[in-house]
């Protein structure tokens, strides 16, 4: 199969709303809940703190069923950042949602910043019983870590459930590294898959479930998947490990598995049938992929240049062939 | 009533006469028993960095079994690496307890890193030796006992057993960091997680020891022993402000289960004091018990968390076990 996207461009800038906790750009991994009157899309938005670091939180935008129209902007506080020293103290992105009976379950990607690396980062789950407008923690620390094979930057998480599992995408880090002198440790992470009966507690694979294309090093991040005509698709973004935020031609793309069994995936970028344009807010950058489907319709959410700064955008599936 | 005859002094690496890459601190002994040797392993610093940080290694000595009080032989250097950019053991490798598994020797430790708003976190790590004990290799570069929902940092002080045909690891769990005097403070209790293999670990999920300071009561190195039909666990409390002096410095508490789930405290059971004057007459703690030729033994660290070594205690009577 190959997958035909229509790009329907740019639908969420997020400079020209007001945003809670004193958020002023990016809106960054776009992920969506279908509800009864609409679709609200949660996404991670930054303020900068007292050092001028950022700190990401939380937002949301509610669109019409049928993506053309938004209609309101999050004015509270969706999930509070965590407590000090806890793994989400210093910023939630991305968030994840999945509906489970009366109840939302949103994955959550803490971090939190150290001293030799940069940051690292966990999993977290917190409930919402109001259609995720808030959220409240499951717990003040992680329900998915670093652990003996995965030791650092455990994130990304994405869960849907087929048949009694949970099924969870992330990804996790492998290595720090120096690619030269001067510059501060980038590091490589890889997608991997778990599983869950009750989307609390999660047994891991142990393994890279998706091969890589550039290199090594490659990093590959949110993957997103859907099931349609069959197969499940999957969709997730990749990069070069280093010079990626100058250089686009390192940064990040979409890339595309399929599987017939949730098990074995196959790589095929040439099948994702959508890629950067020649100009524009997507020309120099694609990452964040989500997949999600709306009254007969495929949507992909995404990101574009520098990571989300300037908003979202959206494709809709045109064909399968 | 437990009453402990104290022994003096067994190890200080300011002592040594011989160059050592050990510049101060000897902290939390753990005993193997060897034929001849008595090998204790502990965790030692290198001199700090110019701006005042420490970084802490597993190293041993082997202690004449006829005369605990004579050292055979010092570790020539660190027994493991100090983990690699971004792992949790980055930054120091301490406590460390050493357990034999068949073949091989199995080393539990907590492992720290360093952080930008709280000064540090700590996961428990695991490595092994094939060589005796010599050298130990790590089983994975992440921790083998990491956070969970409701044990969010500071997973650290482990103590490794084996008892009634399991695994079990007795660690501290971080509960709160709460600013005092402007600096942030760990606020952490002692717990449980049971293994049938000593690497995939399920946590009882539960604080094991009443408060006796109240719920500031930091609680670390759980040092559990089974004699007599019962579980007995010595281990170390400190109110978690002004603890760095004489005054509210870690003590030893005891308590005791049938089952290692409940547990009764009674520290008035312990009986051992501060010395009137050297390595141990500010700080007595971080127990660690064994048994060799009918007698019970127990390391300690003295002064300054161990900043002046390690010493040793013989239990005056087997009677105290009920």
């Amino acid at each position: 199969m190959i997958m035909r996207w229509k790009k329907l461009g740019k639908i969420f800038d997020p400079t020209q709303h007001s945003l809670p906790n004193r958020c002023q750009e990016f809106a960054q991994s776009p992920q969506a809940l279908v509800l009864r009157d609409r679709i609200r899309v949660h996404f991670s938005t930054r303020e900068r703190d007292s050092v001028g670091k950022y700190l990401s939180h939380v937002a949301f935008a509610d669109f019409s069923r049928d993506m053309k129209s938004l209609i309101s902007v999050s004015d509270q506080t969706v999930l509070p950042l965590g407590g000090l020293g806890c793994f989400d103290e210093h910023g939630i992105f991305p968030m994840s949602v999945c509906a489970d009976g009366d109840r939302l379950l949103a994955y959550t990607t803490g971090w939190n910043r150290k001293v030799s690396v940069s940051v690292d980062a966990s999993i977290g789950l917190a409930i919402s019983h109001d259609e995720g407008l808030t959220f409240q923690r499951h717990g003040a620390g992680p329900i998915l870590a670093a652990s003996l094979k995965e030791p650092f930057l455990v994130g990304d998480a994405f869960v849907r459930r087929y048949g009694e599992v949970f099924h969870m995408w992330y990804i996790y880090g492998t290595r720090w590294q120096k690619f030269t002198e001067n510059a501060p440790p980038d590091r490589v992470y890889k997608i991997a898959h778990a599983t869950s009966v009750n989307g609390i507690e999660w047994q891991r694979d142990g393994r890279h479930i998706i091969s890589d294309r550039l290199n090594a090093n490659e990093c590959q991040a949110l993957p997103t998947v859907i099931y349609l005509h069959g197969v499940y698709h999957m969709y997730f973004c990749y990069r070069q490990a280093h010079g990626f935020r100058v250089d686009s031609d390192r940064g990040y793309r979409i890339g595309y598995a399929y599987s017939a069994d949730l098990e074995n995936w196959v790589r095929d970028d040439s099948r994702a049938g959508i890629d950067v344009s020649s100009d524009g807010w997507d020309c120099a950058m694609q990452c964040y992929p989500h997949i999600f489907e709306c009254d007969g319709n495929v949507y992909l959410l995404y990101n574009g240049n520098e990571f989300g700064r300037h908003g979202f955008g959206l494709a809709v599936l045109d064909k399968i062939i | 009533m437990f009453k402990w005859k104290k022994l003096g002094k067994v190890f200080d690496p300011k002592d040594l006469r011989t160059g050592s890459w050990m510049h101060e601190f000897a902290q939390s002994p753990s005993v193997l028993v060897g034929d001849d040797a008595v090998r204790v392993y502990f965790c030692s610093r290198p001199a700090p960095s110019p701006d005042g940080q420490y970084l802490s290694y597993i190293s041993f000595i082997d202690l004449d079994r006829q005369n605990l009080l004579n050292i055979l032989r010092v570790c020539e250097r660190p027994i493991l690496p100090l983990g690699k950019y971004g792992t949790f053991d980055e930054f120091g490798t301490y406590p460390v307890s050493v357990i034999r598994n068949g073949e091989e020797i199995r080393a539990y430790y907590a492992g720290w890193t360093r952080c930008e708003s709280v000064p540090f976190n700590a996961a428990i790590g695991v490595a092994v030796s094939m060589d005796g004990g010599e050298t130990f290799h790590r089983l994975g570069d992440g921790p083998v006992l990491s956070y969970t929902s409701d044990e969010p940092f500071l997973l650290g002080s482990p103590r490794i057993r084996c008892f009634a045909g399991r695994w079990q690891l007795w660690y501290v769990a971080g509960k709160q960091w709460q600013v005092i005097d402007g600096k942030p403070e760990p606020l952490y209790k002692i717990r449980v997680a049971f293994s049938d293999d000593g690497i995939h670990w399920t946590k009882h999920g539960q604080d094991l020891i009443a408060d006796r300071l109240g719920e500031q009561e930091c609680q670390a190195c759980p040092d559990v022993t089974y004699r007599n039909g019962r579980y007995h666990m010595f281990f170390s409390f400190r109110d978690m402000r002004n603890y760095k002096e004489r005054e509210g410095g870690y003590r030893i508490g005891y308590a005791s289960s049938p089952d290692m789930l409940k547990w009764k405290r009674d520290d008035d059971l312990v009986s051992i004091g501060l010395s009137d004057a050297g390595w141990d007459c500010e700080m007595v703690n971080y127990p660690h018990l064994f048994e060799l030729d009918g007698a019970t033994y127990m390391l300690y660290q003295g002064n300054g968390m161990g900043r002046e070594g390690f010493g040793l205690a013989v239990l005056e009577s087997e009677a105290a076990w009920g």
